[in-house]
Formats: structure tokens, sequence, C-alpha cells
């Protein structure tokens, strides 16, 4: 394995005896003794409403109350990528749960009292719950003020309507593919709202104290963008970025969820009303699944014009996305999914249209997968379809048209070293293809389904990662870093990566979550980006460390310098085999010279990555001439499933998904994410689903009716395959993986219902009940 | 008006005032700083809140604190042995059986309970036994694996490529 010691095995996870003992401290774990305030939100009933008066006379009066704020306090518009949100609602409300107001009080029960007697009026208005009725010429404007937003230069808001942003592709000519075309297949999928479902909900405790500097503790998948974002919020209070702090605890489970800024700005804001005491926010189940970011719905419409031996000619995907009530940080799902909605594939004539759609539903946000799950699902159904009317093999029709090194982009650059078809011809042998299994129980129906997928990470062209890294006396390190660890095994991978430059065990190097003040910038932890992003600026702080060290021995010992190298925790050299220097003996204290002076010194080293080729700009009529997209990832997953030809209900004997991660880091923690990542996937078509009234309520806030999977759904065998052609930019060739593993998990039970039944389903979910019904209606 | 209750805590004897609608789960982490069992829904849907009351696991947020009265409660800090790890968590530890951790003190729990009422458990037994303890990190199989493995119904190892 290319000589490394440390990449590319499966290290002891370094955060593992503390997560296994109880050690591991989460938000709401962490103590602030007798003077915490807690905070108790005040909700809109409605998805749609003008304030018009509110009264909390009655709430000040109970005793343990400190305060009442509203949306008076706080007359500011923040957000991520485009500034269309409010710490509390102003003349407005524009989803049901959305916050009115807060009662902070010293005890949660005396908070929770109290916010039952605050008294809000509003003056109902009609709510747009869907796409369709929000795109119609008369709609009602969700926000009128959409013109004046302050946004990133990548969207195309459309003023006076409900698009917040308007993404086109055009590549080629998709009329003249289409005239090429020897047959075009139109068809549309919808895909409904989704919930991340980490376990831990969301908590932030936020402390304005008297010198006027602001510490915010939260569960946070981004502490420096937070505090950037809180700046910005609360600029107009004078607070300056080096008065903010987040500190960043153990986090449970983010998935996208805890990206970006949701409730947290409540805990940050609260606090400066506050002076002096720590208060706390911390969600409840129910308000976990209705006041954060949820997956969004879309509708896809598409179009492939296709030739009769299987060649792609022309692509039209449309895609209309229900955004919710603010889209600060959804819009560029939206964004992300139309550059890149033809999936893996070589086309030559691309139009696509990615349609952000306000709307009265909660708002939406990153979940793992970032959009491509959701177009991913129509276009990998659709294509199954294409292939089938062919009388082409699936499998060979995705061959023929997968993308490869070099070919062109939707946006016009050049695809980077792509292992697409080692990964559909490993996952095809691996499943059996082909070859149809019946089974012993005449009710039982077994089918097969293929998908590939694709993902690149979306993030500002400048999105950058930096790292220190210490060395202690004992010739242990910290390292420094502020991306984080959010199952992942993010901590373990930057230790192996400091470990195989300085050739220092793991075990021997501490990698902990962030504290804005101590650990340098980082992003977000987001896009499955910073094993690779991270990474690169660990590697490069331990360059740094190693350079440092091999000139102070030189200068120190008289080694000549390109004869050092580092190997078991000591300076070695080439030409003198009997050197040996232990880092301990001097990473501190420095070397002693003769005369009993010191050369040296504690050595720190420095790290930094930001993506210097990449740009957003390019024609917003056709996305040609930008590089929005670092790199895709690409691979194929299929599975084989057994269908009860009653009851509809499916069981899982194998799944298996091939990736072309580019170089494996630790095998057993990549294996862990398309593990959970394909499970997590497969409980979006099996059984999860949001569902909503007419009034925009949602239905099913909670574990009992929003089913997320248990140890009985998991399938009886995933196998995990992993192809390394190396992304030249990436740590030792690493490109991201976090997200992918769950994008195909749709498509691949889509296309096996088809094939076990004959039967094409398009939309989601693929409950058994949908499934009993359509075998009914066949 | 709060009572007096006298419970033994992993291992040791504790006396506490609870309020009457006060939850085991609030008494513990609130009480007594015993943080390891987690809030994850408040309704007994999710198993992160599992401790043991007299060997038998139970939901925490769905116990009051005044029932413990006179019992046994252990919770994940009472499972390690003498500091060290316990064969299910030394398991959990080499197959990656936990990813974010916070399900972790109350799935080893549930486990723990499982192992102890059965010693080889099969795979279904396994799953059924930790059914009420969600997941959303792992996918469930190295779970499962782990607890097999301590079982030593499937044999060590799962690690490719150990250093």
């Amino acid at each position: 394995m290319s000589g490394h010691k440390f990449i590319g095995k499966s290290v002891v996870r370094v955060d593992g005896k503390a997560k296994l003992t109880g050690a591991a401290a989460f938000v709401d774990d962490l103590e602030f003794g007798p003077g915490l305030l807690h905070a108790v939100i005040i909700e809109s009933p409605h998805a749609y409403a003008k304030i018009r008066k509110i009264d909390f006379a009655k709430a000040l009066d109970v005793e343990g109350v400190v305060k009442v704020v509203t949306g008076k306090e706080f007359p500011y518009r923040f957000g991520l990528y485009m500034h269309d949100r409010y710490v509390f609602a102003q003349d407005h409300v524009r989803f049901v749960g959305e916050q009115v107001a807060a009662v902070i009080a010293r005890t949660p029960a005396v908070a929770k009292k109290a916010a039952g007697l605050v008294k809000v009026e509003y003056e109902v208005l009609k709510p747009v719950l869907d796409v369709e009725t929000a795109l119609k010429e008369d709609a009602r404007l969700i926000h009128p003020e959409l013109g004046n937003y302050h946004h990133v230069p990548w969207f195309f808001p459309k003023k006076d309507t409900n698009i917040a942003h308007f993404r086109k592709v055009r590549k080629g000519d998709a009329e003249q593919g289409f005239r090429e075309a020897d047959h075009v297949f139109e068809d549309t999928y919808t895909v409904p709202r989704y919930a991340h479902c980490s376990i831990e909900t969301h908590g932030a405790i936020g402390l304005f104290d008297h010198s006027r500097r602001l510490t915010v503790w939260a569960a946070s998948q981004s502490p420096h963008t937070q505090r950037h974002l809180f700046a910005e919020a609360l600029a107009p209070l004078g607070l300056k970025h080096k008065d903010i702090r987040v500190i960043a605890p153990s986090v449970g489970g983010g998935f996208g969820g805890k990206a970006g800024v949701s409730m947290e700005i409540l805990a940050a804001a609260l606090a400066t009303t506050v002076q002096g005491s720590p208060v706390k926010v911390h969600w409840t189940r129910e308000q976990e699944f209705y006041n954060t970011y949820q997956r969004q719905g879309v509708v896809a419409k598409m179009r492939v014009g296709v030739k009769n031996d299987g060649t792609i000619t022309a692509l039209e995907q449309k895609l209309y996305w229900d955004a919710g009530a603010y889209v600060e940080y959804g819009a560029n799902v939206v964004n992300a999914a139309g550059l890149s909605a033809s999936g893996p594939y070589r086309i030559p004539n691309v139009h696509i249209d990615s349609v952000c759609v306000y709307t009265n539903l909660p708002p939406g946000g990153p979940y793992r997968g970032f959009g491509y799950s959701e177009f991913l699902f129509g276009l990998e159904s659709h294509f199954n379809e294409v292939a089938k009317k062919l009388g082409i093999d699936p499998v060979e029709f995705r061959r023929k048209n997968a993308i490869c090194t070099g070919d062109v982009l939707n946006y016009g650059g050049k695809m980077n070293p792509s292992g697409l078809l080692e990964c559909i011809d490993k996952v095809a042998r691996e499943i059996d293809w082909g070859k149809k299994r019946v089974s012993a129980d005449p009710r039982k129906a077994i089918g097969k389904g293929f998908a590939l997928f694709w993902k690149a990470p979306a993030m500002p062209p400048n999105a950058s990662s930096t790292a220190f890294l210490k060395f202690n006396e004992d010739g242990s390190l910290n390292i420094l870093v502020s991306a984080m660890e959010i199952g992942q095994g993010f901590l373990t991978v930057m230790a192996q990566i400091a470990a195989e430059v300085l050739s220092v065990p793991p075990e021997k190097i501490r990698v902990e979550t962030p504290d804005t003040d101590r650990n340098p910038y980082e992003w977000q932890t987001v896009a499955s980006h910073i094993t690779w992003g991270t990474g690169n600026a660990v590697k490069k702080a331990a360059i740094d460390a190693r350079e440092q060290i091999l000139d102070i021995v030189s200068s120190a010992l008289g080694q000549p310098r390109e004869s050092l190298y580092l190997d078991d925790e000591q300076v070695r050299s080439r030409s003198d085999a009997g050197f040996a220097l232990p880092l301990r003996d001097f990473v501190i204290n420095g070397i002693m010279m003769k005369d009993g002076t010191f050369r040296g010194g504690p050595i720190i080293g420095r790290g930094m990555f930001m993506p210097e080729f990449a740009s957003a700009l390019s024609d917003p009529e056709t996305s040609q001439g930008g590089k929005p997209n670092v790199h895709y990832t690409v691979g194929a997953s299929a599975i084989e499933i057994e269908v009860d030809r009653e009851t509809g209900k499916i069981t899982i004997p194998k799944v298996v998904l091939g990736v072309d991660c580019g170089k494996v880091l630790n095998p057993d923690l990549l294996k862990g994410q398309v593990t959970g990542g394909m499970v997590q996937g497969l409980a979006t078509v099996l059984y999860e689903d949001m569902r909503f009234d007419e009034k925009g309520r949602l239905l099913n806030p909670n574990f009992t009716d929003y089913k997320i999977p248990t140890a009985l759904d998991t399938p009886e065998e995933i196998v995990s395959i992993f192809v390394e052609h190396e992304q030249p930019d990436g740590p030792f060739g690493a490109r991201g993986v976090g997200e992918h593993t769950m994008i195909p998990a749709a498509p691949i039970i889509a296309n096996a219902i088809e094939d076990a039944l004959g039967i094409r389903i398009r939309s989601m979910p693929i409950t058994a009940e949908k499934i009993a019904l359509a075998i009914k209606d066949s | 008006m709060k009572k007096r209750i006298r419970f033994v805590l992993n291992g040791e004897k504790r006396a506490i005032d609870v309020a009457p609608q006060e939850t085991l789960l609030e008494a513990l982490r609130d009480g007594l700083g015993v943080k390891s069992p987690k809030c994850g829904c408040d309704r007994g849907d999710c198993g992160t809140c599992t401790v043991m009351i007299d060997g038998r696991t139970v939901r925490s947020c769905l116990v009051l604190g005044v029932e413990v009265d006179g019992a046994v409660v252990t919770t994940l800090e009472g499972v390690m042995e003498n500091g060290e790890l316990s064969p299910l968590q030394q398991a959990f530890l080499d197959r990656n059986a936990f990813q974010c951790g916070f399900c972790a003190p109350g799935m080893i729990m549930s486990a723990t309970e499982l192992l102890a009422r059965n010693e080889q458990p099969t795979r279904e037994e396994v799953q059924e036994g930790l059914a009420g303890n969600l997941c959303r990190c792992t996918g469930y199989s190295p779970i499962i694996d782990a607890v097999l493995e301590t079982a030593g119904v499937v044999p060590k190892g799962g690690r490719d490529e150990r250093p």
C-alpha cells in the first residue's frame, strides 16, 4: 500500500473512548451554574399571517420571568447566502412554528408557563403551500421585499415573484440535440420534504458578559460561520468578530442540519438582552422537526433525447424546489443541484432550470446530499425507463453514457479523474447483474436495481480551511482545526494525516472540537469537503512543522539538510545511519549547543488551504465560464430486493455501493460512511416523509409518526467497494465521500421495484402501502 | 413538594430530593450531574436516555425520579470495569459501532442488558433487542456485529488494514 504507515489504515478512532464512556460532552451536558436562564419560544400557529399585536404584560408578571423579547429588539435581516431571515418575525410570520417572541426565565418550567400567557393577535392570510400555487401569475408574494435582499453574486432572484433564485444551465444546443434524437422520453418525478433526525436536537447557550463579549456554545457544524453570521446580524450592537466566540462541544449528529445558522441566532441575540447571564435555548424533538432546516421537496420534469443505440443526445431538466419560507441557505441547494442535474453522464446538450420557490412551509436547507439525492431519484429512474424502452440493459446504457475523466461538465470545465466505469463494473459483478433470482415463495418477487451517482462540494469558491499544529515536551501533539467531528471520524483522519507526515503515531495526537478564539478559521463542516480541504491544511501544517524540525537539526548539529528525514518519532539521516534524534528531545526545549546555549524552540506548524482555482462567476443565462465545483466524486450502486406481492413490504438481502474516493484514508471509517449513509438513504425512499395539513402544519413531528430506521431495518448485507483514482489536489489523493453514500438509495429501490413487479413509481417515498396499492391497480 | 429518595447509583449510595413530576432522566442529569443518559425525544421513542433499574433497562424519560427510591440504578458511568472499557465497549470501539456518539450510552445499556439475559443471541435477537434505540449515523450493522462479537457469536475483528 504505497509505503504509508498510517494512511490507508483503519486507525482506531481518537474520539472513541470519550464517546463510549459518556466522557464526551454535548451542548446539553455543559453546566452553567445557578445563574443560567432559560428561554422558551412563542411560535406562530399560522403558516402565513400578519402580526397585529403582541401582549406580554401577564407573562412579565410571573415570578421568575426575567424578560420577554420580540422582533422589536432585533429588526435586522441575516442569512448565509441571502439575507432574508429575521431573528424574530417582524410584521409577518411565514411558516407554522416561526419564532415570534421569547420568554426568558429562571427555570424552564417558569419560562414555559409564562410563554403560555403571551397573547399574539394575527391577521391570518391564505398560505402558499406548494410550488405550483407559488408560481401562478397572481400568487401572493411571500417576500414582497425580495428585490432588496442582499445575496451572493451567483443567485438570481426574480423580484415581484416567489422565485428566490433561478439557476439556468445551457450547454450545447438542447433543441438541436432533441432533433438529432431517435426518441424523446419525458416524465415527472416528485420528492417530498425530509428531516435530518439527528438524535441530538439543536441547542445553544449564549452569554453576553459585562465586558460586552458574546460567547455562544452550540451544537454546531459551523463554528466560524456562526460567529460571522452572529457578527453580521448583531453588528448594530457594535460587536466585532473578535468580541464573539463560538465554542462547539461534541455534536450528536449533523447531516447538514446543524450547518449555517438556524436557532443558534436566538441564543446569541437573547444573550444580549440579559447581559451578564447565560441563556439557554434547547429545541424539543417537535421543534427539531419544524424549526430547523428541512430537506426541500422537488418536482422534476425531464425530457431526454436518445439515439437507437442508447447515446443520449440531449437532456432537459426542470426542477421546481419547495424551498420554504426562508431560503438563505436552501437557495444554494437549488443552485448546486442545478449545476449538476445531468448526473454523471456525458451529455452534449443540456438545458436545466433549477428554480428556488418560496412557500409557507418551514425553511429548506442543507441535508446530506445537498439536492443531488432529490434530482437523482427522477433522473436515474427515468434513465432506467429509457434503457428499457430502447431494449438496452440499464447497466450497459449507463456505461455507454457515463462521464469520463476530461469530459466537458455542464458549466464548461473538465471532469476530474474518475473511476466511474470501474465502479460500474465492480458493482455489477458484486450484485450478479443479469442473473435473475426467483423466490421459492410465490408471494415474493425479486428484483435488482442499479444507479449511478455523483456529487461535488457546494461551497463558495473561497471556502477555506486552516490548521495549527503544536508539539509538546514528550513529542506528542495537539492539532487545532475548526472543522467539526460530527460522527464521520474527522478527528481521527486529521490525526492520521499529521501522523503520516511527522512519523508520530495517531494515539499521540490529540484533535478536538473547536473554540473560535483558539482554533484557526474553517468555513463549515459541510459539502463532504473537510477530509479534502481541512486535510490539506493539516498536511501543510505538518509539513511546515517538519521543515522547521529538519532546519533546526541541520543548522544546530551540522547534519546535511537534504539527508534528514523523520521516522518513528525521530530525525534520521540517510547519510549517517547512526544518527537518530528523538523528537521529544528538542521540539519544545530546543537543541543544546556545546556552550550551553540552545537552538530552536517550540515547534508550531501552520497550514492553510483555499481552492484558488474555483470561481462562481459565470454567465447567468447559461452558467458557462466559471469553475463552481472543485471536484466531483462519482460512483455506482445496486440492490437486490424481495417484495411481498400482497403487502408491498420490501426486504433487502444485499446492497452494494462503489465509490471513487480518490484514496482510502481509513477503510473502516469509509465503510462506516457507506453503511450509515445507505441506511439513511433507504429510509427516505422506504418510510420517511414529512406530512403537512392544508394549513401548513407538520403532522408528524416525532419518531412515532416519522419513521426512521431501527436495528430491525438494516439490509442483510451492505458491500462497500472503493476505487482509487487519485484526486491530484487532495491529501494523499483523497476526495470527499460523506454525503454520496445516501444519494443513490432512492433510485436503486425504485428501479428494483420496477424490475421485480414491472411497476414504475414516480413519487417518493415508496412505502409498502404505495407498492401494494400500485400492485392492485396494475 | 420535593421528596427525599435513596438509591444505589453505579455502586454508590445516593440521596436526593426530587419533585413529584421530575423524571429519572432529569434527576440524574440535573440533580446528580450524571450526563451519559441523553434526552433525544422526551417521550420514550429514541432510547438515548436508557439506564438500568435493578438490572432492567428503562427509558429514564418515562420513569419518575420517585420511582427509584430503594432501587439499584446503573448508567453508562457504572458499566466500566476498574476504569477499563467493558468487553462490549471495547467491541464497540474495535468495530466503529458509533459515530457521533450521542446514542452510544443508551445503546450500550440496552446491549449490556441483552447480553446479561441472553449470552448467545442470534443476529435477529440482537436486532430485536436494540430496536428501541435509535441511531442515525451507523446504519446499525457495526453495532449488531459488536454485540455478537462480545457474545462470541462472530469472531473478533472487523478492522481492515490495522496500522
